[in-house]
């Protein structure tokens, strides 16, 4: 702080402070406090508002205990998307460690062009091509069929498997550029040394790549199941009725319900979740705040 | 069985460029054998091949009479000392220490034992439960050592792990290591590009430029019987003269060169009328008194260089180079007035004896 004010006298200093704390305070802290108030009272119309009805009370939480199809719903959101970030990690991690290690210096920015040009195209538009991928008469099951891997196509879309499969692909680049930067961190000559000492491949990823790159695997992580548990687009697009993700719910309750008191506390518990999702995760990879904020 | 290292005319390019050329060597179990050069001239390569990070063009390497081709590092009996050593940070010294025998499924109380024994040997008794980082550079030298010999390799592969140190570690981990080397009797295979360290610690040393192995042999014959101008004048200081061969016999060659003529050994057999070079070391050079029609130098002091117990005196040059003439401190100093013929602008007229002079071909000449 006493640096900063060196450098840039008082008049500056209070300009760029006033403008981090507008930044917080305005569109972070009010607008979550606005929130988490808006969930602790009950759904009134506009004439019992500030009557003796509108008292703090936890019922939009409880509701979400009580109905078993929103409970499960959320249930399955989160086992959702840790599998989508396992099989995101486990995508990446082979791609990542190709990039960074093994790759030449000059087919790098090819490869990563390669990665990064399917993102130059809008989400939903990509989501839509994964629908005419995963459609019942779609490539990919005529190319199953073709294959013999099946007998006659089956229903993909409006099943998990396409929503996990449509979301492992949207959140690819949250964790590949992550990963790529642990990894490409690392010292080659340690992987030689383990390899020179009798190391087979797998314990080198285990006791060396993969203890190194933590930092890295703990932020792809973190993005892509924070992305992933509060997706919308890719359930509401390949999703179906087995597959409704809480997302949907919240949008229902603020949209089609009109109850946002009720939407406000079903965001509020899916940002605690993923808090303390974080906070697990950090705990299971042992980083500080400062490892992840590199 | 005896684990001798052979290189089978080995030779390595890259593209167009040929790193290791025919490299024809054995290397007998328990040497200390050092391979000196200057960088780019592909000891690396030679190294990176004996490991198995690299397989050789053509010919074939073979490590107790056993073909390595297509054997990975990871199957062979060697350990690699990286230059910068490639610690690994995030394990403790115990550990580090332990990966090889882990990775070989030994228990873990019989690898601590080992562990144990390493640092003893190393002499770093009290550090298995350090962070690799809270080692000094010397310690962490001493500790890469003990984890190549965890694995009790037949050969212990060194690619310049001293260049990091400052000069006083650099010269005690020197005997260090020729000390631990004779310990344990493993193979040492040390790639330097200081004559120094290969001087002072190989048993063999093999001098090698642009991928030739130029001369094998233990440090007194490579720095006294230099086979090639590019040995002579990269192992060592030395003075040289240019010129063509007006006499030779009895291995003996006499150049004629502007400077007067200069008789030297003759070890190639040049011919009277060949273009050589003849090289002579500085300590080799001494105050000529009576007079000759050979091996004389005449020419004024340029200046002095001060190294302790040498000093360096620089004569203003001959033939373009200057001349370098090494003496004691003893020899200049209790000589200091007039008639001292060291001083700055006295002229002097230095001798050499034609044994301690070596006349070589020109054609082999690199600088």
């Amino acid at each position: 702080m006493k640096e900063v004010l060196r450098r840039y006298g008082p008049g500056l200093t209070a300009a760029i402070v006033a403008l981090c704390a507008f930044w917080v305070v305005m569109l972070i802290v009010l607008p979550q406090l606005l929130m988490i108030d808006f969930s602790l009272r009950p759904s009134l119309p506009p004439a019992k508002l500030g009557g003796p009805e509108d008292v703090y009370t936890a019922r939009n939480y409880v509701t979400l205990w009580n109905n078993t199809i929103h409970r499960s719903i959320f249930l399955q959101t989160i086992w959702a998307s840790a599998l989508v970030t396992a099989i995101t990690f486990a995508v990446c991690y082979p791609v990542a460690y190709f990039m960074a290690q093994v790759a030449r210096p000059k087919s790098l920015p090819l490869l990563i062009l390669l990665l990064v040009i399917p993102f130059w195209i809008n989400e939903l538009l990509r989501t839509f091509a994964w629908y005419i991928i995963l459609a019942f008469n779609g490539p990919l099951n005529l190319a199953l069929v073709w294959l013999g891997l099946l007998d006659q196509p089956v229903r993909l879309l409006g099943s998990p498997a396409g929503v996990i499969v449509g979301m492992v692909y949207v959140y690819i680049l949250f964790m590949v550029f992550p990963l790529y930067n642990a990894i490409e961190s690392l010292d080659r000559n340690q992987i030689e040394a383990a390899r020179d000492l009798g190391s087979g491949w797998l314990r080198i990823h285990r006791r060396i790549v993969i203890p190194h790159a933590k930092p890295g695997i703990a932020v792809g992580c973190i993005m892509t199941f924070m992305l992933a548990a509060g997706s919308y687009a890719v359930p509401a697009l390949l999703g179906g009725p087995s597959s409704r993700w809480f997302t949907e719910i919240i949008y229902n309750w603020f949209f089609e319900g009109g109850n946002w008191n009720q939407g406000a506390a079903y965001a509020f518990i899916l940002l605690v979740l993923c808090v303390g999702f974080i906070l697990l995760m950090m705990r299971i990879f042992k980083v500080g705040l400062t490892d992840v904020a590199k | 069985m005896s684990q001798d290292i052979e290189l089978d005319h080995v030779t390595m390019r890259f593209g167009a460029l040929t790193a290791v050329s025919d490299v024809h060597l054995t290397i007998p179990a328990g040497e200390f054998f050092s391979f000196l050069g200057p960088s780019g001239c592909g000891k690396t390569t030679i190294l990176r091949m004996i490991s198995g990070f690299m397989e050789p063009t053509s010919g074939v390497i073979r490590i107790g009479g056993e073909d390595m081709s297509g054997i990975g590092p990871n199957k062979r009996p060697t350990a690699l000392i990286f230059q910068n050593l490639a610690l690994f940070p995030l394990m403790t010294v115990a550990e580090n220490i332990g990966f090889g025998l882990e990775v070989r499924g030994i228990a873990s109380a019989d690898r601590r034992r080992r562990v144990k024994e390493l640092l003893d040997l190393v002499a770093l008794p009290d550090t298995a439960d350090k962070k690799v980082t809270e080692l000094s550079g010397g310690q962490r030298q001493r500790i890469a050592i003990a984890r190549a010999l965890a694995v009790e390799p037949a050969v212990l592969l060194l690619d310049e792990p001293l260049s990091a140190l400052d000069l006083k570690l650099r010269q005690h981990m020197r005997s260090e290591l020729r000390d631990i080397q004779k310990r344990t009797g493993v193979t040492f295979i040390y790639i330097t590009h200081d004559q120094g360290e290969a001087l002072t610690m190989s048993d063999r040393i093999g001098v090698m430029s642009r991928g030739v192995l130029c001369q094998v042999g233990d440090g007194r014959s490579i720095y006294d019987d230099p086979a090639s101008a590019f040995v002579a004048s990269f192992v060592g200081e030395t003075n040289r003269f240019t010129g063509r061969v007006i006499a030779a016999a009895g291995g003996r060659a006499a150049i004629d060169t502007p400077a007067g003529k200069m008789v030297g050994r003759n070890p190639r057999d040049l011919r009277e009328g060949d273009e050589a070079i003849l090289f002579v070391r500085p300590e080799r050079m001494v105050p000529a008194d009576g007079a000759a029609d050979h091996n004389i130098v005449e020419s004024p002091v340029s200046h002095q260089e001060f190294e302790g117990a040498f000093v360096n005196v620089f004569l203003e040059p001959v033939q373009g180079r200057t001349i370098v003439v090494q003496t004691t401190n003893a020899g200049t100093s209790n000589s200091n007035g007039a008639g001292n013929p060291w001083q700055p602008g006295a002229t002097t007229r230095i001798t050499f004896r034609p044994e301690d002079a070596v006349v070589l071909p020109q054609s082999e000449d690199v600088s």
